[in-house]
């Protein structure tokens, strides 16, 4: 379980968001949505200690994240998987060495392991066959896919995906809402998905966390985000309906 | 204040880079390639700028010394002492914070905008061991050896020049060599290469691993790395001279 207290974050004189707090149980999936720019991302780096806030804690099976020591936080972050926006690909390695990279530094596997565990990783996702790719040859829905692989190769608790749909087409959206769907059920993950698709949000997430006006304005299941009569809340959702109506 | 602030940054930075030394699984595959991408891939770069350091050494040296009345062997004491004492370790090290302050500069910052230490962070990764350790270490053991291939290759660069253009034939330039060598030059030297690639390799690192802004920002990152890298080595250059000359 992740309880969040109290998070305040500010760069500078800007303050990005104050007095955001919520609970995210274990094996449920959620949502952090809100308009571009409100701090989504800087948010769920703040999980895993990626980033620092001025005030507030993170507090993970207990522990504070923002009180351990390095070696211990390495650890604490062994048990995150991230997708992030850009999918953070290495570019120097292809597709089979991307995924096979956490393996190989941090178990004990042998060679023909991690071929098996990374081939399995590349059918969970779909994308048998392309191990020898470099990043650069992938379209970007693949890479997502890719990313997505990496980061549950490791088997992590919790599973934090950045806009995961962003710059995607409607079809190849879908496809990866399926796939967080799956990953969810069959690797018993619990999911953050930081997005700003409401069509995303009523596919995948069982809580919704929406973050505006520098804090965060409403927190609640999906069904009560439904019959929300949250002004700012209702807002955001009629403006996401009314863009893809035209 | 700000310059403060990055300085404090800058420390931090080589603090955890030593501290992590004990971690050589995380650092020994990176170390292996950048010892051959800043020593192996530099030797050409090196040879040539060191051929051409003292050839016209040489050469400039004779011109200089036309109308005085000194043994001719003087300019390859000149040439020689020049080049292991001061231009095989400055002038190599100049043309090598382009080549590789750019390089490491780049890839690191390109790394920072794509997440990519991002990402290595969140898997549990200390990226500094993997990404800024190897290339510093990398950086202080292959430079003094660069060093010496500048220095001799200088020399070499010199002998022919002056037996080119009949300034010196090769044995007097030789003789002039051995009769003003003070082994302690080349240690000298080689302290020199050593705090160069130091700061060479640390600075670029530092530009690349706290690059922000894009393809912008990484190219900012790059040029300050190069003219830093190269204001930092003469700085360096004169307090070395100042204290141990």
């Amino acid at each position: 379980m992740i309880e969040i207290r109290n998070l305040k974050k500010s760069f500078g004189d800007l303050l990005v968001w104050e007095d955001v707090s919520f609970d995210i149980e274990d094996g449920e999936t959620v949502a952090i949505i809100g308009r571009s720019g409100c701090g989504k991302s800087v948010l769920v780096k703040h999980l895993n200690a990626l980033m620092y806030p001025d005030s507030g804690e993170v507090i993970i099976d207990g522990e504070n994240v923002f009180d351990l020591e390095y070696v211990a936080l390495r650890k604490m972050r062994q048990r995150f998987g991230v997708l992030f926006q850009g999918s953070a690909l290495f570019d120097s390695l292809n597709t089979f060495e991307n995924i096979a990279f956490p393996l190989r530094y941090f178990t004990d596997y042998s060679e023909g392991d991690i071929t098996k565990k990374v081939e399995e990783a590349l059918g969970l996702v779909n994308l048998e066959g392309t191990g020898e790719k470099s990043p650069a040859e992938l379209s970007g829905g693949m890479r997502r896919r890719v990313a997505l692989a990496r980061a549950t190769i490791l088997e992590p608790d919790f599973l934090i995906y950045d806009e995961p749909t962003s710059g995607l087409d409607p079809r190849t959206s879908s496809e990866i809402n399926k796939l967080i769907i799956s990953m969810a059920e069959n690797l018993n993950i619990t999911s953050i998905v930081v997005t700003h698709d409401i069509h995303s949000v009523l596919e995948i997430a069982e809580k919704v966390v929406f973050l505006e006006n520098q804090g965060m304005c409403w927190y609640g299941t999906v069904g009560e985000m439904r019959k929300s009569d949250n002004k700012e809340l209702m807002d955001f959702i009629t403006a996401s309906e009314y863009q893809i109506r035209n | 204040m700000e310059a403060l602030e990055k300085l404090g940054k800058y420390s931090l930075l080589l603090y955890r880079s030593l501290r992590s030394l004990y971690e050589v699984d995380t650092y020994k595959k990176n170390l292996v390639n950048e010892l051959l991408k800043i020593g192996y891939e530099s030797v050409p770069i090196v040879l040539l700028t060191g051929v051409f350091t003292g050839a016209v050494m040489t050469i400039q040296t004779a011109y200089q010394l036309e109308i005085a009345f000194v043994p001719i062997s003087i300019i390859g004491a000149i040439t020689s002492e020049s080049l292991l004492i001061e231009l095989a370790a400055v002038i190599t090290s100049l043309v090598l914070a382009g080549k590789v302050g750019a390089r490491i500069a780049t890839e690191l910052g390109t790394m920072r905008v794509s997440e990519q230490i991002d990402a290595l962070e969140s898997m549990g990764f200390n990226s500094v061991s993997f990404l800024v350790l190897p290339r510093v270490l990398a950086g202080l053991i292959m430079f003094p050896m660069l060093y010496i291939f500048a220095s001799i290759s200088g020399i070499v660069g010199g002998i022919v020049a002056g037996a080119i253009s009949g300034a010196i034939p090769p044995a007097e330039f030789i003789q002039g060599a051995r009769q003003f060598f003070y082994p302690w030059d080349v240690t000298f030297g080689i302290l020199k290469a050593f705090v160069f690639g130091y700061v060479i390799t640390s600075v670029s690192c530092f530009k690349g691993y706290y690059a922000s802004g894009g393809a912008e920002g990484v190219g900012n990152s790059t040029t300050q790395a190069t003219v830093l890298s190269c204001i930092y080595v003469l700085l360096a250059d004169f307090v070395l001279a100042a204290v141990f000359l």
